[in-house]
């Protein structure tokens, strides 16, 4: 590696660090814009045009409020808490491609920072990160309420992460990498949503508990907890929490685009100089549905009750989980043993079989509070 | 769905899912739409003429004699403590209300006042009223205190005092 490399390198990340703060800009004004829209009303009018400016004169106001300490706060503790939300948000999405790459000087410059070989790992491990801050905010708060919610949402956090896990195993399986680009390249044909529909509707609902987005999100549910885990937030850390919130979020859907919706793939009519456009704005594109799907849930949905959540997360989404990893296992090896169609004959037949066993047992293992008289 | 109704199906997962579905094309279909919100200080739009919702207004007699005749029950009535009224004799020669009192005094602290209409409802000779003026923004204490010769002149048109209006 010579110089060019490096500067190649450091440019790299230093536009994909601004290209998502800009994002993140944007799809705050573009999330109170839409449920704005579905409220009949306007939204942000006043900073920019049509208001597009709020996220940023939002974000000036808090860095130059003053930034408030409880007393019984753990004062360490409470000021890495912001730091540990705001940095595994952005490390995850070092390993998404988010386009085929350019040419430079001779050289090959490939639109993803890191082309990890345990890609998927690194997304999980970084999400699990996420949930130290929350922890250790409402920990370190010294204050009941922020405590309430760290502890709400540490439970919930790992709960759903299982499922999420679950769902990415199934689509591991089914495309046999672990690297995010060997992913994408393996969706040639056909996107991981057809096949893996299941393991996608069970991702997204874990992504939102993950990213604590509504209706999932009782860490932060102001109505009982104000605010939960940065009750006490003030200024530019509470700052850091929001904008590492949005980061996640954004994050989240570069991974659900990247492994069910194939990534940067997409039809592009032109060829030679611009071709690394289209796969980029492709990206973007599949990024702004899913982000608007979010929305739409966000507008449409109450939040859970906490036991129902749990009930959700341990007794519907990891139980199916399981169940599909189960029968991804069964599509990919049994056509490989005893040939496409007879495997897949058999593969169809043990799903059906397993499905009907799993429903008529599905009874016995409810809860048994209506005994009958 | 009271207990004595025939038992409905036992709901099923499917049963949520498809609910779920329907309220979020319900919400996807309010998009289209028209929006209710009016931005104020670049379009002004003036509530009903007829409508009792704004700032007060003293009357007056057609042959130019103020309605008030200083009974102060408007100041009673009032809930939040914001009208002040002092009443005096008339003098016969040249009286300021017909009968014996008239306002010599008259102030509305629009700091206090809750537009509850109260006072409105307590005055015996219809010299109090409500005007369809809702723009009471001041920049100062002394600048929300009506005195009785702002009252007594209809509230100018909406949009034309000049107080701060931040962001036009």
């Amino acid at each position: 590696m010579d110089w060019i490399d490096w500067l190649l390198l450091v440019a790299r990340i230093v536009i994909v660090f601004f290209a998502l703060l800009i994002a993140v800009l944007l799809y705050i004004w573009v999330e109170r814009k839409v449920i704005a829209d579905m409220q009949t009303r306007t939204g942000p009018m006043r900073a920019g045009p049509r208001g597009v400016l709020i996220t940023l004169a939002d974000g000036i106001k808090l860095f130059f409020k003053e930034g408030i300490t409880p007393t019984d706060a753990d004062r360490p503790v409470y000021l890495l808490a912001p730091v540990l939300a705001i940095l595994p948000a952005f490390l995850a999405f070092a390993v998404i491609p988010f386009g085929t790459g350019v040419t430079i000087a001779g050289r090959e410059v490939p639109f993803q920072l890191a082309d990890l070989n345990v890609g998927v790992l690194w997304i999980l491990g970084m999400t699990s990160l996420g949930v130290y801050a929350v922890v250790l905010a409402g920990w370190s708060s010294g204050s009941n309420y922020p405590l309430l919610g760290g502890v709400r949402s540490s439970a919930q956090m790992i709960s759903y992460e299982v499922g999420m896990g679950l769902a990415l195993v199934s689509v591991l399986m089914y495309s046999g990498h672990l690297s995010m680009s060997e992913i994408v390249e393996a969706q040639g044909r056909v996107w991981n949503v057809i096949p893996q529909f299941p393991a996608f509707v069970v991702f997204l609902v874990c992504a939102l508990a993950e990213t604590n987005r509504p209706p999932f999100d009782l860490a932060e549910a102001e109505t009982e907890l104000v605010a939960g885990f940065h009750t006490e937030y003030s200024g530019i850390t509470f700052a850091m929490f929001y904008l590492g919130e949005y980061v996640n979020t954004v994050t989240v859907s570069a991974v659900a685009v990247t492994l069910f919706l194939g990534g940067w793939r997409g039809y592009w009519p032109f060829h030679g100089a611009w071709e690394w456009l289209g796969p980029l704005l492709w990206f973007l594109l599949k990024i702004t549905a899913v982000i608007y799907v979010f929305i739409l849930v966000r507008a449409t949905l109450p939040r859970m009750r906490y036991d129902r959540l749990m009930n959700f997360g341990w007794k519907v989404l990891i139980p199916f989980g399981l169940f599909w990893v189960l029968a991804t296992g069964a599509i990919v090896v049994l056509p490989e043993r005893y040939g496409r169609a007879r495997g897949s004959a058999i593969a169809v037949a043990a799903i059906v079989g397993v499905g009907l066993l799993l429903s008529m047992l599905a009874p016995l293992l409810k809860d048994r509070q209506e005994v009958p008289a | 769905m009271s207990e004595d109704q025939t038992p409905e199906r036992e709901r099923t997962g499917w049963d949520a899912a498809v609910a779920i579905a329907k309220g979020m094309g319900t919400v996807f279909k309010q998009t289209f739409r028209s929006d209710n919100t009016e931005q104020y200080p670049n379009e002004i739009v003036p509530s009903p003429e007829r409508s009792h919702v704004g700032r007060h207004l003293l009357n007056r007699h057609e042959n130019g004699l103020e309605k008030c005749i200083g009974c102060e029950l408007c100041a009673f009535a009032c809930p939040a403590d914001a009208i002040w009224v002092e009443g005096a004799d008339n003098d016969p020669a040249d009286p300021v209300s017909p009968g014996e009192r008239y306002a010599k005094d008259y102030q509305i602290n629009y700091l206090r006042c809750i537009m509850c209409g109260l006072c409105v409802e307590a005055c015996p000779t219809r010299a109090l009223t409500l005007t369809n003026n809702y723009e009471m923004a001041y920049t100062s204490r002394e600048d929300a205190v009506l005195t009785k010769e702002q009252l007594l002149e209809p509230p100018p048109p909406l949009g034309t005092v000049e107080v701060d209006r931040e962001g036009r």
